[in-house]
């Protein structure tokens, strides 16, 4: 390790929020992940996030109401308005459905290709949608990087909340894929991701961490127990960290950030939370 | 934020491969765009369409990779010694200490687009596109890192035409947290079927070259540009990154705000990062794309922030709109105009909209520029603009 991987930065948690079809939500996520309960046997259906008018729920793409459901509940749980955040928005394989629907139509009709699922197929779609939905005008950012999305987007927020000096929401999902796409890019089911992550040392009780980059391949894998509940879905890296901010106790989470690089987080809790827990 | 200094640039777009080549053809006046022949089925516009792609040979080492968005960026960072330099960086401060931030609207969709339309009667990808790496968005980023032999940060940014701009931002932050020593920067779109057929059923896309701020414009020429920016806390040459600024529009998802909202704020945003005053910036590259809209609303933002001695323009009919590419390429157009006091005008356009004001230039122009502002906006109101001067402002 040289000296500069310990550098260390500090932040807290002021909100969470996870979906997935047998995770629908994070008061239930919460209880699964720290085993005090069986997650239910029958899977959600899609979530309607309330950001979007009545008629453009229906209407919207699986990604855009994932992202939209997890980044409102994200905002809720830490108390804040939706408007004042910067976000960033991260999607490995973006949106599979539309991507091909493009593909099968320039294939066939290339002129007959919808204007609205062309604008909806850019990788910000979600984020365009969310920040029309809660007329927020600060700045977003949607990135990718494969199987390390989650990673590369979690280190984004606590760069931009650091650089920024005020919180960042994370909002990170991948969803269904379908037709021939499916078969190189292979994501099922719906899972939704969102953090708000702030910067320095929270009050209690928030949940603290101190993060750094860090040269390594070793990322925390999820409990077995828990693994299968998004297997199968590109977002399913996000699941470690998601289950150490359930279990509420100091621990470690390493995501990764590209082939041979790391984000450590060390997850701090507070007295008055570990006593709340107990 | 911290200063950085671009070290080393490059680009490879339809208006020149290679800076000295686009700074000949800006100077000269020379567009890259011409009539369509990318598409099997016609389509009536002009396209700038990078010659040689398809017999472009990726190192074996790269043949994963292969498609043609990651051609282009390999041509890109072949260009002007960029590679090299990139290396000697890398080398310099250590694999894991160099970022990749990059980016790019469709990234390799176009590899996509292919197996679709070359499917198997079994419904499978042929067997040379069955490589998962060109299916996913991430494939620039990767293509790059792995290229680069990099070992740190590598990520692809994908806010549609704002993205390879937002990449200078995210650069800086990482910079200034102590998180990487150097980053390379840039952005890759190519010509597909995506974009030509969707901006079409837009109808964005003109029948003729893109007029920028042309009373009488038709819509956008669409355009492929790959191109590089390593950025660093100092170094021997170079014009500075002094300022970015971002902004949501928050108003509607492919058309922009019409009071220019989002755009002030991020222009302004720009400014005040790098404590520069309006009157100072000697150019504005704008976003200029020779839509209805965007050329609208950009010219009364301009018209109300600049006094009338600014000088503005669209490099767009030189280089069409290269997209995910275009806040790299606009970059470099400014590193150009820093470096040269070549002011480009605004090419293919005669008649100027009424809506602009004194600061529209089709003319070039010479000054000794100390500060250019850049501008790129992309679908789903997402902004940017990037402040660069010839100098470093304590």
């Amino acid at each position: 390790m040289t000296e500069r991987d310990a550098d260390v930065h500090a932040a807290h948690l002021l909100g969470v929020a996870l979906w997935a079809p047998r995770l629908p939500g994070w008061s239930i996520a919460e209880s699964v992940l720290r085993g005090e309960v069986a997650a239910p046997d029958q899977p959600a259906s899609r979530p309607s996030p309330s950001v979007l008018a009545a008629t453009e729920r229906r209407r919207a793409p699986d990604t855009v109401a994932i992202a939209l459901e997890v980044a409102a509940r994200a905002c809720e749980s830490a108390g804040i308005g939706a408007g004042e955040l910067a976000s960033v928005f991260a999607c490995s394989e973006g949106d599979v459905v539309i991507n091909d629907y493009m593909s099968e139509t320039l294939a066939r009709t290339p002129l007959l290709i919808s204007p609205i699922r062309f604008h909806n197929s850019v990788h910000n779609a979600a984020a365009g949608y969310w920040t029309i939905g809660t007329g927020c005008m600060q700045p977003y950012t949607a990135l990718s990087a494969r199987h390390d999305t989650f990673g590369e987007g979690l280190l984004e927020a606590l760069v931009q909340a650091e650089a920024d000096g005020k919180p960042t929401l994370l909002v990170a999902y991948d969803i269904e894929s379908r037709g021939p796409l499916a078969t190189m890019a292979p994501t099922r089911g719906i899972v939704g991701a969102a953090v708000v992550v702030a910067p320095g040392e929270g009050v209690a009780p928030a949940t603290g961490l101190r993060w750094r980059t860090a040269r390594g391949v070793e990322r925390t894998v999820p409990l077995e127990r828990n693994a299968g509940l998004v297997a199968g879905n590109a977002m399913a890296p996000c699941l470690p960290f998601f289950e150490a901010v359930a279990r509420r106790e100091p621990c470690t989470v390493r995501l990764g950030l590209s082939p041979s690089m790391l984000l450590e987080l060390d997850f701090q809790f507070s007295v008055h939370k570990v006593r709340q827990a107990q | 934020m911290i200063p950085l200094r671009v070290t080393a640039y490059s680009i490879a777009c339809s208006a020149g491969t290679g800076v000295p080549a686009l700074a000949g053809a800006l100077r000269e006046r020379r567009s890259g765009l011409r009539p369509n022949d990318f598409t099997d089925v016609p389509l009536e516009t002009w396209i700038g369409r990078v010659p040689g792609l398809e017999d472009l040979a990726l190192p074996s080492r790269l043949a994963d990779w292969d498609c043609r968005n990651n051609r282009l960026a390999w041509l890109g960072m072949q260009c002007d010694g960029f590679f090299e330099r990139a290396c000697a960086a890398r080398d310099r401060y250590g694999r894991d200490r160099v970022a990749i931030v990059l980016g790019t609207s469709t990234s390799s969709i176009g590899a996509t687009e292919e197996a679709y339309r070359r499917l198997l009667p079994d419904g499978r990808y042929p067997e040379d596109l069955r490589r998962p790496i060109v299916h996913t968005p991430h494939s620039l980023g990767d293509f790059v890192r792995a290229a680069l032999e990099t070992e740190g940060i590598a990520v692809t940014v994908g806010t549609a035409c704002s993205s390879s701009a937002k990449a200078f931002a995210q650069a800086e932050r990482l910079l200034r947290l102590g998180l990487a020593d150097a980053a390379v920067v840039g952005g890759v779109d190519t010509l597909c079927g995506s974009v030509l057929f969707g901006f079409n059923s837009l109808e964005l896309v003109s029948p003729e070259p893109c007029r920028p701020f042309d009373v009488a414009r038709r819509g956008i020429s669409i355009g492929e540009a790959g191109g590089f920016a390593l950025l660093e806390r100092d170094g021997p040459s170079g014009p500075w990154l002094l300022g970015y600024g971002e902004s949501s529009d928050a108003h509607h998802m492919s058309s922009p705000h019409p009071e220019g909202l989002g755009a002030r704020r991020a222009m302004e945003s720009a400014l005040e990062r790098a404590a520069v005053d309006a009157a100072s910036v000697g150019y504005v590259n704008l976003h200029g794309t020779a839509s209805q809209k965007n050329d609208e609303v950009e010219a009364g933002v301009l018209a109300a922030m600049f006094p009338a001695s600014t000088r503005a323009s669209s490099t767009k009919g030189w280089t069409g709109h290269t997209l995910g590419a275009a806040g790299l390429v606009e970059a470099v157009v400014s590193f150009i105009a820093l470096a040269t006091g070549v002011v480009p005008g605004t090419l293919n356009s005669t008649q100027l909209d009424p809506c602009c004001g004194p600061q529209l230039s089709l003319a070039n122009e010479t000054a000794d520029l100390r500060y250019v502002l850049s501008n790129s906006f992309g679908f789903g109101g997402s902004n940017c603009s990037l402040l660069f001067g010839r100098d470093r402002r304590d």
